[in-house]
């Protein structure tokens, strides 16, 4: 139980924003079971910001997520990415915005084990029915540093080099905005820090927007801006965090919530 | 997104190619069967046109003789001045009188038959008369020609098969007066240009000895062959002949006779297509099943893979289409290796067909691009339907199942299911019942049936459950906790245990219908040979053709007989429809035979006929009516003199006296003789006394009423045992089903199976867990399947108890086999899942994602 309002302090600028949610709510199952994921959550991501996003394990994260990469739709409220009100639109269009504005990393990389490295990255743009841009694919290949490992097979590769691929895959289509569920959560520490500091130059050098959730404070300390999220609500954010600040504000939490945090 | 699919087809290259066998199977039997008849109408086609000489003059025919064929012969002659004068004509280069039989056979060294089995025994005049396309007809190659009575030339191949050679003593057997016949082979001969008498034998002979055989000595022909000089065509010399006939002749040039023949020829080939069709279509449908159960399987594993496919932006569409092109490339792939099968299907059949005596070892494979283009049309169609369901319900995984762990697509209520289930099982039986109680007929009963099919199909995953529950009853007790968790896993996806017990149900409902059938028919021979066979002996010809009349004479001669009745068989247009007739004295007949007279009576004299009550109810005869029936010489009109019940010893629904057929053209030849002993005579003595008028005639046998019984029953258990084999391959690709679903099952149970392994169950354990739900599955297929075909079969043998299903007779003991052996298919179907899920390794099994 949050103790703060269910109104956060949130900036309500508009105009330009890759992506936004104005008082969401998502609620599962009904009845007896019914659970309220999200409720009544205001954001804003700005363009080539790397926004991560905490909160004790079941505070709807995840849900939140979801819910702005439109793979899952919103009980009430709006979702914006840019200018497209997601939830005016069908399955068609949903469909479209995923293929051509947003690009995904997973917490289990989820990479087609039947194709290389190579193929896994363009895949999207293979979907699409588009041919990859060649200077922007060697770009992000080198960046994340896999171009002697194209033709490789998933289970050739380390976890590391999988969400390497995975982060390639996510970036080669140019996407408006990139959308991460604890890409690190798989990973050992040296390999979580070769990704972040993937995802951390793609901001820097190309200018990428990235929403990642995540647990983990030192993942944390990569990004712009942390946003914290408890119970359905946004109760806090921070901007230039340090891992140091973000583990402060945690252990401030109530021990309940704590208590329920998975690590 | 092509790539992934590809690749995905290829990663899953055994499952795919297990539900392809279907495929294979169905196509194989499709194009198979359509090779072997394209073969057999060529084998005939060149066999007619080396046979049709450039016009051919004959008695004019009924147009039913011509159009249906008569199936007895016509004794009607041309005479030997008229050959002279048609080859005197301008344009004619020759006329050549032929004298020929289609019963003329030849007994072997070892005393057998040659050939026979439905092929003809052909006897003919000699001379060198060429067919239309110039080639002799028949050609010398061994010996001089026959000249006089007692010489004779057989065909090189007979010869060979009879162990003759020039200068033997040759013996045959002729329906013609003078039943056995003697001579010496003075050569051999060639027919057409290659030899192919598909399985006839050909015997030559002089002019006047076949006359003398034949045609009672008279100086006459069957026909003439007319050969033109060259100055006109065909056509032309037809029309200048028959500007010169007599009344009562026609002339028809050689596209007419081949056109009537292959008319006949289309009607007994379309019998064997429909066959073998009705098999392929079984095949396919039960095929059906396994890819649909297939994909359904493989659609639900890859659902992480497909909801990463949306999450990326792929739209529905794509994702079905993904699916269905992996579908298409299995039907693809299935077709071909099916069509290939099929010619090899065919040169099996060929041979097949060949030992019952159908030779076609001369005639090459005919391949047509009908039948790549059918092959390949019911290959790809029927994948790309049945995976469709499957590759529609791919298309509902949610994108964000790519993010979780518990990915699955939601199913669609069952309730739709249950509703259309129980309609359509209602709808059906509710026409099944209707067809029975108010005679509606066969089309509702077929109709009703194939309703409750479809319908219980739909149903099975709900009635399945508790079929599973009770078949697995035993399990917990006999196997404990192994016991129950095959139980448990067999229960926990009822559509896909349904679907792969479906496939098994539908092979097993056929098996039992023909069962019940093949059951009811045996024991009706049996009833009836009981009630309704008067007389104590039955002589008949094994090689189904008619044997000559002087054998009852004969017969009925002999101390202690007191009657012999012969029976023939014929086929003419009655009011103006093709019917089947039968020939005998309805009065002698009575004697031998018990029938049941609704109205008139047997008596018919020369010009009554008796007539079935079914028929005389469509056509509206009532007893003293006139009834016209077109017979070879013309159309005779006749009264009605009796109306009797349908009997299987009339085996027509027309019987016309002995006398009418003859006059009307029809040869006195027959086909069943009964006879009747005299009550103190000693059984022993008189069928011996007969056996000594048969001596001579290998072909004509004589049966008591057991033996007569017995050889009754006896095509039915070959056409049972045929259609067995044929539907055991339906049997083979519902086992297939069922390995394929088990295999699919434990991979997915990956880590359930590595968590057994993990807190201590053995890998026998894991097998015979395995092992028991394949039994499970096996047996709910076996015993809808049984149940279904009782209840078919026994609606069936309803529907046609007045045509020779009498008496209901279920098989308890064969369907009880049945399940039996369904559960043993269980046992080897797992025998390949079980392995694979008792190799797996332990780790790998629980890390797995
Ligand atoms: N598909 C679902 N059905 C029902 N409840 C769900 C579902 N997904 C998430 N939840 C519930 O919504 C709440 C938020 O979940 P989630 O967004 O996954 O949290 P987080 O990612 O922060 O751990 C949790 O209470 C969770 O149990
Ligand atoms: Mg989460």
């Amino acid at each position: 139980m949050s103790t703060n309002s269910s109104s956060a302090p949130m900036p309500t600028r508009h105009g330009n924003a890759a992506a936004r949610a104005i008082d969401l709510r998502k609620v599962y199952g009904s009845g007896d079971t019914q659970v309220t994921a999200l409720d009544g959550v205001t954001v804003e991501f700005r363009p080539g910001e790397f926004t991560a996003i905490m909160g004790p394990s079941g505070s709807g994260k995840s849900t939140l997520m979801h819910c702005l990469a439109a793979l899952d739709d919103a009980t009430s409220g709006q979702v914006f990415v840019g200018e497209a009100d997601l939830t005016s639109l069908g399955d068609k269009e949903l469909t479209r915005i995923r293929r051509d504005r947003i690009g995904f990393v997973f917490q289990a990389f989820n990479l087609v084990p039947t194709l290389t490295a190579m193929e896994n990255i363009t895949l999207p743009m293979d979907i699409a029915g588009r041919k990859p841009n060649k200077e922007w694919l060697d770009t992000v290949i080198n960046t994340v540093g896999l171009s002697d490992r194209l033709d490789h097979k998933p289970s050739q590769l380390s976890g590391g080099q999988q969400q390497r691929v995975a982060c390639a895959r996510a970036l080669a289509s140019r996407p408006d905005i990139v959308f991460a569920d604890e890409p690190t959560g798989n990973l050992d520490s040296v390999s979580g820090a070769e990704v972040l500091g993937f995802l951390r130059r793609s901001v820097q050098e190309f200018g990428q927007t990235v929403v990642m959730v995540t647990h983990d404070p030192n993942a944390a300390g990569y990004a712009d801006r942390v946003l914290f999220l408890g119970d359905g609500h946004i109760v806090d954010e921070m901007n230039e965090p340090t891992s140091e600040r973000v583990l402060d504000r945690m252990k401030s939490f109530d021990g309940a919530a704590h208590a329920g945090q998975v690590t | 997104m092509l790539r992934a699919t590809f690749k995905s087809l290829l990663a899953h290259k055994l499952r795919m190619a297990m539900s392809a066998f279907a495929i294979v199977l169905g196509v194989a039997f499709v194009s198979g069967t359509f090779v072997f008849t394209d073969t057999l109408n060529s084998s005939f086609t060149d066999l007619f046109r080396q046979t049709a000489p450039d016009v051919t003059v004959r008695p004019e025919k009924a147009e039913a003789a011509a159009a249906g064929g008569f199936t007895g012969s016509d004794t009607r002659v041309v005479p030997a001045d008229l050959v002279d004068t048609l080859a005197a004509l301008p344009g004619v280069a020759r006329a050549d009188g032929d004298v020929s039989d289609q019963s003329t056979f030849i007994i072997g060294k070892d005393g057998k038959v040659v050939g026979g089995n439905g092929a003809p025994g052909v006897a003919a005049n000699y001379n060198d008369a060429p067919a239309a396309d110039g080639s002799p007809i028949v050609t010398i190659t061994a010996g001089v020609a026959p000249t006089g009575p007692g010489e004779l030339l057989l065909d090189e191949k007979s010869a060979a098969t009879a162990g003759y050679a020039i200068g033997d003593t040759v013996r045959l057997v002729t329906s013609g007066a003078q039943p056995s016949v003697t001579g010496t082979m003075v050569g051999t001969v060639r027919f057409g240009e290659s030899g192919n008498l598909v399985g006839a034998t050909l015997t030559i002979m002089d002019t006047a000895t076949a006359q003398q055989l034949y045609l009672g000595g008279a100086d006459a022909f069957n026909d003439i062959a007319v050969t033109g000089d060259g100055s006109l065509s065909n056509q032309q010399l037809r029309d200048a002949v028959t500007a010169a006939l007599p009344a009562g002749f026609e002339a028809l040039d050689d596209q007419q006779i081949a056109t009537e023949n292959e008319n006949q020829l289309q009607q007994g080939l379309s019998f064997i297509t429909t066959f073998l069709l009705v098999f392929a279509a079984v095949a396919l449908i039960v095929g059906s099943f396994l890819i649909l159960n297939t994909f359904s399987i493989i659609v639900a594993q890859r659902s992480r893979e497909l909801a990463l496919f949306r999450a990326l932006g792929a739209s529905r569409r794509q994702v079905t289409r993904s699916v269905l092109f992996e579908a298409l490339v299995v039907g693809l792939v299935g077709s071909t290796v099916g069509l290939l099968l099929g010619f090899a299907l065919a040169l099996g059949l060929k041979a097949l067909f060949g030992a019952i005596g159908l030779d076609l070892s001369a005639a090459g494979l005919v391949f047509q691009w009908r039948t790549v283009a059918v092959a390949y049309a019911v290959g790809v169609l029927i994948t790309l339907v049945a995976a469709y369901l499957p590759a529609r319900h791919a298309a509902k995984v949610p994108p964000v199942a790519a993010m979780r762990d518990d990915v699955a697509i939601p199913e669609s209520s069952m309730h739709r299911r249950l509703v259309g289930g129980t309609a359509l099982t209602v709808l059906g039986a509710g026409l099944m019942v209707w067809a029975l109680a108010f005679g509606g007929g066969l089309p509702p009963l077929g109709g009703g049936v194939f309703a409750v099919f479809i319908g219980v199909a739909l149903l099975s995953p709900v009635i399945g459950r508790p079929i599973v529950t009770a078949i697995a009853w035993p399990y917990s007790r006999l196997f404990g906790t192994v016991g129950v968790l095959a139980r448990e896993n067999a229960r926990r996806n009822p559509r896909r245990t349904a679907a792969t017990a479906s496939a098994l149900m539908i092979g097993l409902a056929l098996v039992t219908t023909m069962a019940v059938l093949g059951q009811s028919t045996k024991s009706s021979v049996d009833e009836l040979v009981s009630t309704d066979l008067k007389a104590d002996y039955v002589v008949s010809n094994a090689v189904q053709s008619p044997f000559s009349a002087t054998i009852a004479a004969q017969i009925a001669e002999v101390p202690g007989v007191t009657a012999a009745v012969p029976e023939r068989f014929g086929s003419a247009k009655v009011n103006g429809q093709q019917t089947l007739v039968a020939g005998f004295d309805g009065d002698q007949f009575g004697r031998v035979v018990a029938i049941n007279v609704k109205s008139g009576d047997l008596q018919t004299g020369d010009d009554g006929i008796l007539v079935t009550d079914t028929r005389a109810a469509t056509d509206g005869w009532r007893v003293g009516d006139t009834v016209t029936v077109d017979l070879p010489a013309g159309p005779a009109v006749l009264r009605v003199a009796g109306i009797i019940a349908t009997s299987n010893f009339v085996g027509a629904d027309i019987v016309l006296p002995l006398a009418a057929l003859e006059a009307g053209g029809v040869a006195a030849m027959d086909s069943l003789v009964y006879v009747d002993r005299a009550p103190g005579a000693d059984p022993a003595a008189v069928s011996a006394a007969i056996g000594t008028v048969l001596a001579d005639l290998p072909t004509v046998t004589l049966k008591d009423q057991k033996a007569f019984a017995d050889s009754q029953r006896a095509p039915v258990d070959q056409l049972l045992a045929i259609i067995y084999a044929l539907l055991g391959l339906a049997v083979i690709i519902a086992v297939l089903g069922i390995v394929n679903t088990l295999a699919l099952s434990v991979i997915e149970r990956t880590r359930e199976v590595g968590l057994l392994r993990a807190v201590g169950m053995s890998r026998r354990q894991l097998r015979s867990m395995v092992r028991l739900e394949s039994v499970a599955i096996a047996v709910l297929g076996a015993v809808l399947g049984v149940l279904l075909g009782l209840v078919f079969g026994i609606s069936l043998q309803r529907a046609l108890s007045g045509q020779g299903f009498a008496v209901l007779s279920v098989p308890v003991l064969q369907l009880v086999v049945f399940v039996v052996l369904s559960g043993l298919i269980g046992v080897l179907a797992a025998v390949f899942p079980a392995r694979r899920a008792a190799r797996m390794d332990v780790l790998r099994a629980i890390t797995t994602d």
